[in-house]
């Protein structure tokens, strides 16, 4: 009994505050409910069945526009961010962990400490040094004297999109095929990667991320035994060959757990973006969690965004059990 | 092959001993360089958060502070320029942008962040390690899918969680109310699981020894075990308060409504906010660094701690 005892006042939190709102988002996925009429009143919702999940899904339209161009936003930022940062914290460990490396602390403390910082004030601390006659664009400036100012924070062409265009290659080059619509975006659309305003963004977070990585990777490069290295060293091993033959393949659970963190919190990335964008410009920093929101509390269909939030659910699992295939999480674990 | 590969290791040759030589250059170089990128940002927000508004346009790198300390910004009206209060490192420093902050209710910011930090600090402690004591030494039926429950419940998104915890926490009439994200936070998977590792690592002989004293199982949890959970205890505290202090998403949606239940987090953003606002960056530097130093000095007295509890996460994630 005593057993139960101790276990429920936690047990209970966690049921009526993340299992009930669960299901709860599933029902209410369901219905359209614009979240202001009382729940208590009659007439507050209709049972709607799958609508919701089509109109942003296979509907077109602005609900399916809205979902997805948060959908290429949050793939752009998650395919950019997730494997940047986890091999820069990686390789940053490696640094930290050499044997003739001096200040190992002092380096794990200035890595660490961005990450101890609120999303908020990071993301106040960019918008300041990004601005368009901020420290960043002075600095560039007074390398480059041509430097034509870019406005980090509100710049809504797509990277590729500018890429491209320096090799005179237009959303007019590729004529009808560029304006073909799939889901209510254009090909060219599609095609042409983050904005400026979103790699501001994407950079950001990286920053602030990677030293926490790179504390979880040194602190298993730390267990692995010496005698793994001095038996390589002694069999002739090069430097490159220990790194790709033993670290690399032992830090894989660790790799796993990174990129699967990593997964996890860049999917849902919100703070930065409401704080930074709120979506702008153009919605090219519209993502899927702030799209929950603004559906939710903005344009009040709280339908809409359950929907949206289920189908964040499953994109997210579905890629975490990919990425297990890919860096083998299933064997290492 | 050791001895096959040996005599290779004598014929390096001198371009490769070279090379081999300024490897520690090239890696101190650049985790000089990266280091540095992930301290500058920091030190620039402190200078210029005690800067007059135009100097922090007219020379944000400028970073050592001279005397006259503390000037006055408006001087008969007059807001002093830039080149008056700062000249190429060095610049004036000046409260304006502190001022600013208070006067836009950070006071009352910094005493809701503290009171829910603490309060969900507490609290978990006191739950999350109770959770974890009986699910690691305590036999009762539904033990073992209890804790599986517990686990699952850590691949949920917030975000997804978002808007039916908004709906609940409206039906319990606990929004914009402090209970509202203090009691949903009050009990975590992660510091559950922290617990259980720690107290699994407890010998058992020394709760068979607390048994046969007769004491029963609440008294010898808070007079022996609990005790020895100190460091385990330590690191969840930190994380608790870290995580709470710093939290936006929650406390956006359950105290968005009451401006007087704003955390700092939740008060820096609505300064930012405010459509036709200019952006009075002396102001948000300040308030970027009172939110952030409270974090800053835990940081620094508990560091081993924080680095442990990164570890104990790894050790959730496998």
């Amino acid at each position: 009994m005593a057993g139960m005892a101790f276990i429920s006042p936690a047990f209970i939190i966690l049921f009526v505050f993340l299992i009930v709102p669960m299901i709860a988002a599933l029902y209410f996925s369901l219905t359209n409910w614009n979240g202001v009429t009382p729940l208590t009143r009659s007439d507050a919702y209709e049972f709607v069945g799958l609508e919701n999940y089509q109109r942003i899904l296979l509907q077109s339209g602005t609900r399916q526009e809205a979902f997805f161009t948060s959908l290429k936003n949050t793939v752009y930022f998650v395919l950019g961010v997730v494997p940047v940062q986890t091999l820069l914290a990686m390789s940053l460990a490696v640094l930290v962990n050499q044997r003739w490396l001096k200040g190992k602390g002092f380096f794990r403390t200035t890595f660490y400490f961005p990450s101890i910082s609120s999303s908020v004030v990071i993301s106040l601390i960019f918008m300041w040094m990004f601005n368009s006659d901020g420290i960043v664009n002075q600095g560039i400036r007074s390398i480059f004297p041509a430097y034509q100012s870019v406005t980090w924070l509100s710049d809504s062409n797509g990277i590729l999109h500018n890429l491209l265009g320096l090799f005179g290659v237009t959303r007019d080059t590729l004529g009808e095929f560029g304006r073909t619509e799939i889901a209510s975006i254009s090909i060219w659309d599609w095609l042409s990667g983050p904005s400026v305003t979103m790699l501001t963004i994407m950079i950001l977070n990286t920053w602030t991320t990677i030293g926490t990585l790179m504390v979880v990777f040194l602190a298993a490069l730390q267990n692995i035994p010496a005698q793994v290295y001095e038996a390589a060293y002694v069999d002739g091993a090069t430097t490159m060959q220990i790194f790709r033959k033993i670290t690399v393949p032992l830090l894989r659970p660790t790799t796993f757990f990174v990129v699967t963190l990593g997964l996890i919190g860049t999917f849902q990335v919100f703070d930065q973006i409401y704080v930074i964008s709120s979506g702008g410009p153009a919605d090219t920093t519209l993502t899927i969690a702030y799209l929950v929101y603004r559906s939710g509390f903005k344009d009040q269909r709280m339908g809409i965004a359950a929907a949206t939030a289920i189908v964040l659910f499953l994109i997210i699992f579905v890629f975490t059990l990919i990425q297990r295939r890919i860096t083998g999480g299933d064997r290492a674990a | 092959m050791a001895a096959e590969a040996l005599p290779q290791l004598g014929e390096v040759s001198s371009v490769v001993r070279l090379v081999r030589r300024l490897v520690p250059y090239v890696g101190y170089a650049l985790l000089i360089i990266a280091a540095l990128s992930q301290i500058v940002p920091f030190v620039l927000t402190v200078a210029n958060s005690f800067k007059c508004l135009p100097a922090v346009s007219a020379a944000p790198i400028a970073f050592v502070p001279t005397p006259p300390f503390f000037v006055e910004c408006q001087v008969d009206g007059v807001t002093r320029s830039a080149s008056e209060t700062t000249s190429g490192v060095t610049f004036n420093p000046a409260l304006e942008g502190y001022q600013s902050v208070f006067e836009a209710n950070l006071g009352q910011w910094l005493f809701n962040t503290a009171f829910i930090a603490l309060s969900i600090m507490l609290l978990r402690l006191l739950f999350d390690s109770l959770a974890g004591y009986s699910l690691a030494r305590i036999r009762f039926p539904g033990n073992r899918i209890i804790f599986t429950i517990i686990l699952g419940t850590m691949m949920i998104p917030g975000v997804v969680l978002l808007i039916p915890r908004f709906i609940i926490l409206k039906q319990l009439g606990m929004l914009n109310a402090y209970s509202g994200i203090i009691i949903p936070l009050m009990a975590d998977a992660f510091g559950i699981f922290l617990m259980k590792q720690f107290f699994e690592s407890i010998p058992n002989e020394i709760e068979e020894a607390g048994q046969v004293d007769g004491a029963n199982r609440f008294i010898m949890f808070f007079r022996i075990i609990l005790p020895m959970a100190t460091p385990a205890l330590t690191a969840l505290a930190i994380f608790s308060f870290q995580g709470a202090w710093n939290n936006f998403l929650d406390v956006l949606i359950v105290l968005g409504g009451n401006q007087d239940l704003w955390t700092l987090p939740l008060g820096l953003s609505f300064l930012r906010g405010g459509s036709g606002r200019t952006l009075i960056w002396n102001e948000f530097l300040a308030g970027s660094v009172i939110t952030t130093l409270p974090m800053a000095i835990i940081f620094f007295a508990f560091q081993r701690y924080f680095v442990e509890g990164v570890n104990y996460s790894g050790l959730a994630g496998q």
